[in-house]
């Protein structure tokens, strides 16, 4: 309420200083209808916020003065008496929120005096000459000195206003009754008020006078309170600095203006520093170094000026949720965090009404009747929390509830119903790709369509408006706990800081906010680019980064079919590592520049549809250039694998591998001609040795690799092996030990859905699947590594199908969550993965329920052991059995793991032990129900 | 049918001025208020993945301005004499826009009588973007619909 009460007095005030000018004229003209309608529409626009705002006194107050305007509208003749009556009335409305302003409050009292004098004119009667003084002495009390400048205030001509901001000004300043408000304020007032009203310079000369030493010895008290945000309730008047003259209200165009000013100078300070940069020794460079400094900070201010608090687009929310929380019949509690986080004023209007939308939804849709939330158990007051924060350049803005959650069913049956999606492909999806529907066009699932919200134009329409300002919106739901919708949009999209690559002889420029880092890639060197069925993968510090040719990507590689070859024999490349959302890629240019400080210019609309472009700008050197839009190139990468990892990213840790989200696959060829997979994710890296340095050790192959002997493996190790020539394996590293599967041909990586239809029979596969339309056996990474090192357990096994069991599988290492979620989910096992016990904790306080959780023991921070103790306090948890899964397998631990409560240990290589004590498990659980 | 009404509309006024320019030959008019700037286009810069039309942009005076081919517009041979080109600067949808032309003539202040229409035999493509033929001594002049002209997208769907 306390922003709205400051709008509310800035708008009044300036209101009011226009009812001011326009009763003068009024008086002048009394026949201009089109000036008495403005001033009636003028005060009635005080009267209705005044009694919105619950302010008593001055709606009666504008009342009375809009009944005799109305009067006078009508057709009643005008007197002088009534209209100084009325200017009268306006100079008590302004007392009273000078007053308002500084404590908050409207202040106690009675106006009966001008009522009853605004009551008699505008019944048509006289006043007899001795009350209208009266009522303006009464004014004069307060403030002995300003009723001279009240008198010629009356007398301003049009155009000259805020007299009375000058009056109070004064006399707040050396207000003998030392009202408590902060000089600087007060100072700074009466220099506004100064400056606007010309025509009182003795007033002016007198005062300023009085006030000079005053204003100094608060300077450093000034200070303090200008380092503040004025964001203290109003309630709170210590400090607080007048709201009516601390903002002016500057139209927007002008604040626009300056901003393309400002981003001309920083073109033209760019061109400058160009220029400079050539010489080697110029007389210029200091005096430019000072102009580029202030330039930067006028740029700088000039932003600040179109920043603004997120807290202005969620000022009438609570207003909102109030009235839903009645109409209704709910009770809605609603948080606001962060509502000082500032954004640009543009992409703040953008916002408001979508945010608005979203948090009616919340209340409407999301949160269940106050007796749904009784018998669900919950507190009957729901609560809807909105919450803003910063994120690499980019503002977070959550709206939260804690209801019921989307309704996945219901929304699948309306995605059919609508033809989105047939029944095949929602069987294949996940819930939180089904509740991504709920942004697609007409899709309402409120059972009724209600005043709120139900009519099904609501969610496209939000996510249509963010995406126009660049942001995107997502949304994570849980059954019964309620659901938080994400949106992330850009800052502020004028100046950004950019890197200006080369490619094809063209320079672009990359937003530096999306650059992780830059690499260089050169052949011999420590990074190089490789390709997999001609696609360019870059190996970074253990990991395959996809890259993608920029020269390529935008069709200037003219030499098309053979340009891996030639893009490979090349010398130097650089890689622009870049991250768009979870997604991390590498982009090829063939050199790096600078980084320069852009102002980014809107592509003509001949041209926007390029998605790969989000506009040019104009370098230092005057020429154009592209900004290159790494959301455009991620979605180019692959669509697929963006959908994928934000679905990962937005689940957390929760990965449903029962066939569901696609797995990056990589297929080769060994030992026979069928082709082979394994998940892309357990593969540290791609080599190429010379199959003269593998070397015999102990009737084991072995290549030197990184400094250590690695062991080789082979699909068939009866086969007959390649004598000479170049070997593809794969390494496969875990903690510090790697190995290398040997094959024959790496055919290609692919993302596809891994469903593995067949179990295996032979030892060493997970099992066939279908990948890409082609059967393909998918290798048993377990299988192959104990046979690297002896104490790395060998076993084979075959499965059995338990569908519809849910496992959750707590390992630390990224390696045996990869390695044995496909292995599980062959089994037949619905597998829910965690990183870390807390991970696992998390989804048990999110309501998650599990059939068996199998965990590893070793565990940083929470181990095994007290990740056990956790889920026997928890009653949700206390009856899952769970599996301890660990390296060690000392008397000492199984007998520790047994008393923490874990029903079975099993060695971490002992799949075949795993899957039996699995069986075991639900054998158990089936006899128990 | 709208070109005939556009004409009728504006041409109230019996004469209007119209900036010659010539493309492969053929000469062209455009309004005359339509046409903020003549200039040498200088240091275009190629937009990978544009529309084969588009020349590229480049920089007027600290605006960036989008330059269109008029000959690959037009469906003509590109120009021979690349060296020695000219633009012409409108705005269009608060826009700059450079139209690149083989050459400026002048400006003619021409009578609304040697007006006509489109012949019907007229090359679709050119159809689209202008709204009539003006006759000069000896010579045909065809006058420019710059809305058109710039609205790329619907004109190529249309053609």
């Amino acid at each position: 309420m306390d922003d709205l009460l400051g709008e509310f007095l800035t708008e009044t005030a300036e209101s009011l200083d226009v009812v001011d000018v326009e009763l003068v004229k009024f008086e002048q003209e009394p026949n201009n209808a089109e000036i008495l309608g403005n001033i009636f529409r003028l005060v009635h626009t005080i009267k209705g916020t005044c009694g919105f705002l619950g302010l008593p006194r001055l709606e009666s107050l504008a009342h009375a003065a809009e009944t005799l305007m109305g009067k006078y509208r009508d057709g009643a003749p005008v007197t002088q008496q009534g209209v100084t009556l009325i200017l009268e009335t306006l100079d008590r409305i302004k007392e009273l929120l000078a007053e308002l302003e500084q404590t908050g409050a409207e202040p106690d009292g009675e106006d009966t005096d001008l009522i009853s004098q605004l009551n008699i004119i505008s019944e048509g009667g006289e006043l007899t000459e001795a009350a209208a003084p009266e009522a303006s002495g009464e004014a004069q009390q307060e403030a002995d000195d300003s009723a001279a400048i009240q008198v010629t205030e009356r007398e301003v001509k049009p155009g000259e206003v805020s007299l009375d901001d000058l009056e109070r000004a004064f006399q707040e300043a050396e207000g003998p009754e030392g009202i408590d408000l902060s000089p600087e304020a007060a100072a700074n007032l009466s220099a506004n008020a100064a400056a606007a009203a010309t025509g009182s310079d003795e007033a002016k000369d007198a005062e300023g006078e009085d006030k000079k030493p005053e204003e100094e010895a608060v300077e450093s008290k000034a200070d303090k309170a200008s380092a503040k945000p004025a964001e203290t309730p109003a309630g709170d008047n210590k400090k607080e600095a007048p709201v009516v003259t601390q903002t002016i209200r500057v139209n927007v165009e002008t604040l626009e203006n300056l901003m393309t000013m400002v981003s001309e100078l920083v073109l033209t300070r760019n061109q400058l520093l160009e220029m400079v940069r050539r010489l080697d020794d110029s007389e210029f460079k200091v005096p430019l170094q000072r102009l580029s400094n202030v330039t930067a900070e006028l740029q700088e201010g000039v932003m600040k000026t179109r920043m603004q608090p997120i807290g202005n687009a969620w000022q009438k929310l609570p207003r909102i949720v109030r009235d839903l929380s009645k109409e209704l019949d709910k009770k809605i509690q609603l948080d606001m965090i962060g509502a000082e986080t500032e954004l640009d004023r543009q992409v703040l209007e953008q916002i408001k009404d979508p945010l608005t939308h979203m948090v009616r939804n919340s209340a409407d849709h999301g949160l269940e009747t106050t007796q749904g939330r009784i018998d669900a158990g919950k507190n009957e007051i729901g609560k809807v929390i909105l919450r803003a924060y910063h994120e690499g350049g980019h503002i977070i803005i959550e709206i939260e509830d804690d209801g019921k959650g989307l309704d996945s069913k219901a929304i699948a049956k309306k995605a059919i119903q609508n033809g989105i999606a047939t029944e095949a492909e929602i069987e294949k999806m996940s819930d939180s790709q089904i509740h991504k529907f709920i942004f697609n066009a007409g899709f309402s699932t409120a059972a009724k369509v209600t005043n709120v919200s139900g009519r099904g134009v609501g969610m496209d329409v939000v996510r249509t408006n963010i995406e126009i300002i660049g942001g995107n919106v997502d949304l994570k739901s849980i059954p019964g706990k309620g659901t938080t919708f994400f949106i992330k949009i850009p800052l502020t999209l004028a100046i950004v800081s950019a890197l200006i690559v080369e490619a094809s002889q063209q320079r672009f420029a990359i937003p530096q906010l999306s650059v992780v880092e830059l690499v260089r890639a050169h052949k011999e060197g420590e990074h190089r680019i490789e390709m997999i069925n001609r696609t360019p993968v870059l190996r970074l510090r253990n990991k395959l980064l996809p890259v993608i040719y920029l020269s390529r990507l935008l069709g200037l590689d003219t030499s098309d079919e053979n340009g891996e070859e030639r893009n490979l024999a090349e010398e130097n490349v650089f890689v622009v590592v870049t991250q768009v959302g979870p997604q991390t890629f590498g982009i090829v240019v063939d050199s790096v520049f600078h980084t320069e400080e852009i102002v980014v210019k809107p592509m003509s609309n001949m041209l926007r549809d390029i998605s790969m472009f989000s506009g040019n700008t104009i370098l230092g050197d005057g020429s154009v250039i592209m900004i290159i839009d790494p959301n455009g190139i991620a979605q180019q990468i692959d669509t697929e694998t963006t959908a994928t990892a934000n679905d990962a990213a937005e689940t957390a840790d929760v990965i449903d591998m029962a066939s569901r989200t696609t797995t990056t696959l990589l297929l080769f060829r060994a030992d026979s001609k069928e082709l082979k997979a394994v998940p892309l994710s357990l593969v540290t890296r791609l080599e190429e040795i010379n199959v003269t340095e593998i070397e015999k050790s102990n009737g084991r192959d072995l290549v030197q690799y990184r400094g250590t002997l690695m062991p080789l493996i082979y699909i068939n190790d009866r086969a007959t092996h390649k004598e000479e020539g170049q070997q593809p394996i794969l390494v496969f590293t875990d903690e510090d030990r790697s190995m290398g599967l040997v094959v024959d041909e790496i055919v290609d990586i692919v993302e596809d859905h891994l469903n593995i239809e067949i179990s295996a029979e032979k030892a060493g596969m997970v099992g066939s699947a279908i990948v890409k339309g082609k059967a393909t056996e998918i290798i048993d990474v377990s299988y192959y590594l104990p046979k690297a090192f002896d104490d790395w357990l060998e076993n084979k096994d075959d499965t059995a199908l338990h569908r519809d069991f849910s496992l959750l599988l707590v390992d630390d290492s990224p390696f045996f969550r990869n390695m044995l979620a496909p292995l599980l989910g062959a089994a037949g096992y619905k597998v829910t993965l965690a990183e870390s016990a807390t991970d696992a904790v998390r989804l048990k306080d999110n309501g998650l329920i599990f059939d068996v959780i199998v965990s590893d023991i070793e565990m940083p921070d929470m181990d095994g052991i007290e990740f056990a103790n956790e889920i026997k306090s928890d009653p949700r948890w206390r009856d899952i059995p769970i599996i301890a899964l660990s390296s060690h397998t000392s008397p000492e631990t199984i007998e520790r793991s047994r008393r923490a409560g874990f029903i079975d240990y099993v060695a971490k290589f002992d799949r075949e032990g795993l899957i039996e004590s699995l069986k075991e498990c639900k054998s158990m659980l089936g006899a128990a129900a | 049918m709208t070109s005939e009404k556009r004409v009728s509309g504006v041409g109230e006024a019996s004469t209007r001025e119209y900036v010659t320019v010539k493309i492969s030959g053929q000469f062209f008019g455009l309004p005359i208020e339509k046409v903020q700037d003549v200039f040498m286009p200088d240091a275009i810069t190629e937009v990978p993945l544009a529309l084969p039309e588009v020349a590229g942009v480049l920089n007027l005076r600290g605006r960036i301005v989008t330059a269109i081919d008029m000959r690959k517009r037009l469906n003509m041979p590109p120009n021979e004499n690349a060296s020695a080109q000219m633009a012409v600067g409108l705005e269009f949808n608060g826009e700059s826009y450079g139209l690149i032309i083989d050459e400026v003539g002048e400006v003619l202040k021409l009578d609304q009588s040697g007006f006509e229409t489109n012949p019907s035999n007229l090359d679709p493509r050119w159809a689209a973007i202008s709204v009539g033929v003006q006759r000069l001594d000896g010579q045909l002049m065809v006058i420019l619909d710059v809305n058109r002209l710039l609205a790329i997208d619907e004109a190529i769907q249309a053609a």
